[in-house]
């Protein structure tokens, strides 16, 4: 059977006749790559902790996401890009911007709604953009990204060159029609196109179990023959080679590939979730036991890649850009009036 | 009795078509649903099957024949014991259905091939104000406004490498209503690429093609399929610039046919023209000639926003006369002139325009000087065109065929009252489809439709007579 024979493995799934995909072992960090990936996590973390902080201040309004937690995915996927490829992702997106070297004050700015803000103040948490850093929002229908990713990888085929889009959503988008109308155009037509499910187990509210009737998410390409592999999301460097394995994969011109990313939140959905629908146990034993911060931060000890100072001076570093971040945040003016009547048209 | 084979109607809105080739000779025995001719539709070549059984008398209509009439004899059909001799004996028309009254014999010649007439006359010739925007002296051609959209996106294509057309049947199949037809040929599959059946899903990719620069067109094969994909329309491709704070946008045409076709009933049967106009962010064109449908997609295609381009399958085949110059583009957001009056201002658009240019050939008849403004543009809307005629005329009706609840005539009606209130000398009249889903019966459909009489007694009210 055909289908059979195209089937896409999952970790320790394999039946013998599918394309030799599977999970493949956590890197072994340098040095350089495990403090670049220490300091970039914990600038996400640092920020949106601030970014919880405006929001209970009244700074920051409407809807805040918060991606603590999950830092190592965006971080450690950041790490397999090449100079022009795109990302893309729904409304949880800060720390994807950041990771795509955006500007915290630019972010930060934006989540206060002030005219340095990416967006000019016009788009909010769940609305910016970067042209120039390949970063294609920032999108706050549940899903569309996904038919938008698609076609970021559509116009890199189109263009011929040999980037690919990473295109991020969640376990509560896995279950919108047009990701399978996505899917099976990107694998009909072999767009370099790498689906990110970042399964942090709750869509919103509700688990996995209670929204999914297939919670294996590495397997929702099945039926489009995409492959797909489950990945500790909360390991940098299991990212990180999940990460060259998809990137290869795509630029080799064999379309597209899912990496189901298991993440968690810590945060509710967003800053007035009281996330009653899960136990404080089952949130504290994911931080004292699977922190992807902490992972790195007891390699880089008992390594003696950083000593206690050097750690303390990361930290002081990353403090001191969120404070600038944050003071830029809360003292740019708000957009010049005029702004109302601007970007509408070209 | 001989049987006589009559030209089938092979779509809902088929007045005619060529007879492209016989594949039965005369005297060939045929059987029930023996293939005995390709008919080219406005949409397709089909092959025609027999009915009955019989020898083939007589061909009345030769091959490649075109411009055939629907229900026309194109053939003789003898049945058992009948020779040639008999052909001209009143002969039975084989459908029930066709027109049994006065059906030609025989012997009377049959068309020439190609003698036919040109596709559907466009209505009536008024005074047809000259467009601005053609140069005095230019050579017109008759062009159907579906070979004008056709030629628009061919010399876009030709122009600018990142112009492509992506949707359901837009390459092999040479486009759902033939608009797209030779295009997979002349520029080959990576930019002319039939999409699955998955609306929502392939608005999504042109949207995202185009935030990263590419020009996308994408085809709905009709406006009716573009509900799947609204929120890739409104929340994608028309908010973007504004959200991103003007760092990018989606340059994208989604356009396609729109409105009541000809007996498709309830979901496939709307016109869009007021949903669309309502939304920041969008450019919403619906031409209704053959010239402003050319010059107005390449301006489509051009504009760096997002433009919804409405079509009309009725109008497809109607024919107009459209300059000859090698780059006919047209401003977006101008209103033309259709005809010059002092009496009273009858707006229209699309295919609405049919019924206000009959209109205005009877009023004439009634010594009513009726100026016609066909809108072309619903968003941005010519208002100062529309103010500047109501100031003249004192008078306005508007006609189109979408819903009569919050329509583009009741905005126009409104701005007018507004900015033009102490020119008025009778309330403004908005014509709209009736507040019904689109029957499927002739007769009702009729009636749920504007017509012509509406458009007249309108225009009598508003002027007093």
């Amino acid at each position: 059977m055909a289908t059979a024979a195209r089937k896409a493995p999952a970790k320790s799934k394999s039946d013998g006749k599918s394309p030799n995909l599977t999970t493949p072992k956590p890197l072994d960090f340098t040095k350089e790559q495990d403090l670049a990936a220490y300091r970039l996590m914990l600038l996400m973390r640092r920020f949106e902790e601030k970014a919880g902080q405006l929001y209970g201040m009244g700074f920051i309004g409407g809807f805040c996401h918060l991606y603590i937690g999950q830092e190592a995915v965006v971080t450690g996927l950041k790490m397999s890009l090449i100079e022009g490829d795109q990302m893309i992702t729904a409304y949880r997106d800060h720390a994807h911007m950041l990771a795509m070297d955006m500007s915290p004050r630019g972010v930060m700015a934006e989540l206060t709604g002030r005219r340095g803000g990416y967006s000019k103040g016009k788009g909010g948490s769940m609305h910016m953009f970067s042209k120039e850093k390949n970063f294609y929002g920032g999108h706050g229908i549940v899903g569309a990204q996904v038919s938008l990713g698609t076609g970021l990888g559509f116009a890199n085929r189109y263009r011929g060159n040999k980037n690919v889009s990473v295109t991020y959503f969640g376990d509560g988008a896995a279950n919108q029609g047009q990701v399978y109308e996505s899917f099976n155009m990107a694998s009909l037509w072999k767009l370099p196109v790498i689906y990110v499910i970042e399964n942090n187990r709750y869509a919103m509210g509700t688990s996995v179990t209670r929204s999914s009737a297939e919670t294996d998410f590495s397997q929702r390409g099945l039926s489009f023959r995409i492959p797909g592999i489950q990945v500790d999301g909360m390991d940098v460097r299991a990212v990180k080679a999940a990460g060259d394995l998809a990137t290869e994969w795509c630029r080799s011109g064999n379309g597209p590939i899912i990496l189901e990313m298991q993440t968690y939140r810590y945060r509710g959905h967003s800053m007035s979730d009281p996330a009653k629908y899960r136990t404080k146990e089952e949130v504290q034993k994911m931080r004292s036991e699977h922190d992807p911060i902490e992972q790195v931060k007891a390699r880089l000890t008992s390594k003696k890649w950083a000593s206690e100072d050097d750690l303390k001076n990361i930290d002081k570093e990353v403090r001191d850009i969120v404070a600038d971040a944050a003071d830029f945040a809360q003292t740019d003016p708000e957009p010049d009036a005029s702004e109302l009547w601007t970007d509408i048209l070209v | 009795m001989p049987i006589e084979i009559l030209m089938p109607a092979l779509s809902p809105t088929m007045e005619e078509g060529n007879l492209s080739k016989w594949l039965k000779n005369e005297g060939d025995k045929i059987a029930p649903g023996d293939v005995i001719a390709e008919i080219e539709t406005d949409k397709a070549t089909m092959e025609v099957e027999a009915v009955d059984e019989g020898t083939l008398g007589k061909i009345l209509i030769a091959a490649g024949s075109e411009g055939v009439k629907v229900n026309t004899p194109i053939a003789v059909l003898l049945q058992e014991g009948e020779s040639t001799g008999d052909i001209g004996k009143s002969a039975a028309p084989a459908k029930a259905a066709a027109p049994a009254a006065e059906a030609p014999t025989a012997e009377e010649p049959a068309p020439a091939p190609n003698a036919a007439a040109a596709p559907v006359a466009a209505a009536p010739k008024a005074e047809v104000a000259a467009d601005p925007d053609i140069p005095a002296g230019t050579e017109m051609v008759s062009t159907t406004v579906r070979e004008a959209l056709r030629d628009a996106m061919a010399e876009e294509m030709r122009r600018d490498a990142d112009v492509f057309v992506m949707g359901e049947e837009v390459a092999e199949y040479q486009g759902a209503y033939k608009i797209t037809q030779g295009l997979l040929q002349e520029f080959g599959p990576q930019r002319v690429v039939d999409t699955p059946i998955t609306e929502h899903g392939f608005a999504g990719v042109g949207v995202g093609a185009a935030m990263t620069g590419l020009k996308p067109i994408v085809e709905f094969m009709t406006f009716n399929f573009a509900m799947q994909a609204i929120d890739q329309i409104i929340n994608s491709a028309a908010k973007t610039l504004y959200m991103s704070g003007g760092q990018m946008g989606a340059p994208i045409v989604f356009r396609g046919p729109n409105g009541a076709a000809a007996r498709v009933a309830a979901q496939h049967s709307q016109d869009y023209a007021a949903w669309y106009s309502h939304i920041p962010g969008l450019k919403v064109i619906q031409p209704y000639s053959a010239a402003d449908a050319k010059g107005l997609l390449k301006a489509a295609i051009r504009d760096p926003n997002p433009v919804i381009f409405l079509e009309n399958e009725i109008l497809y085949g109607h024919s107009f006369d459209v300059p000859k110059l090698d780059d006919f583009v047209l401003p977006i957001g101008k209103a033309r002139i259709h005809k010059a009056g002092k009496d009273v201002t009858i707006v229209s658009w699309g295919i609405g325009m049919t019924y206000a240019v009959k209109a205005e050939a009877e009023l004439a008849k009634m010594g009513i000087d009726a100026e016609i403004i066909d809108l072309r543009t619903i968003r941005p809307m010519d208002l100062d065109t529309i103010i500047a005629s109501v100031k003249k005329t004192n008078r306005l009706v508007t006609v189109e065929e979408g819903f009569p609840q919050s329509s583009v005539g009741d905005f126009i009606a409104n701005q007018v009252s507004r900015q033009a209130f102490d020119y008025l000398d009778a309330p403004v009249i908005t014509i709209a489809g009736k507040d019904v889903p689109m029957p499927y019966a002739a007769n009702l459909e009729k009636l749920a439709l504007p017509n012509v009489a509406e458009v007249i007694e309108a225009v009598k009210a508003v002027t007093y007579r």
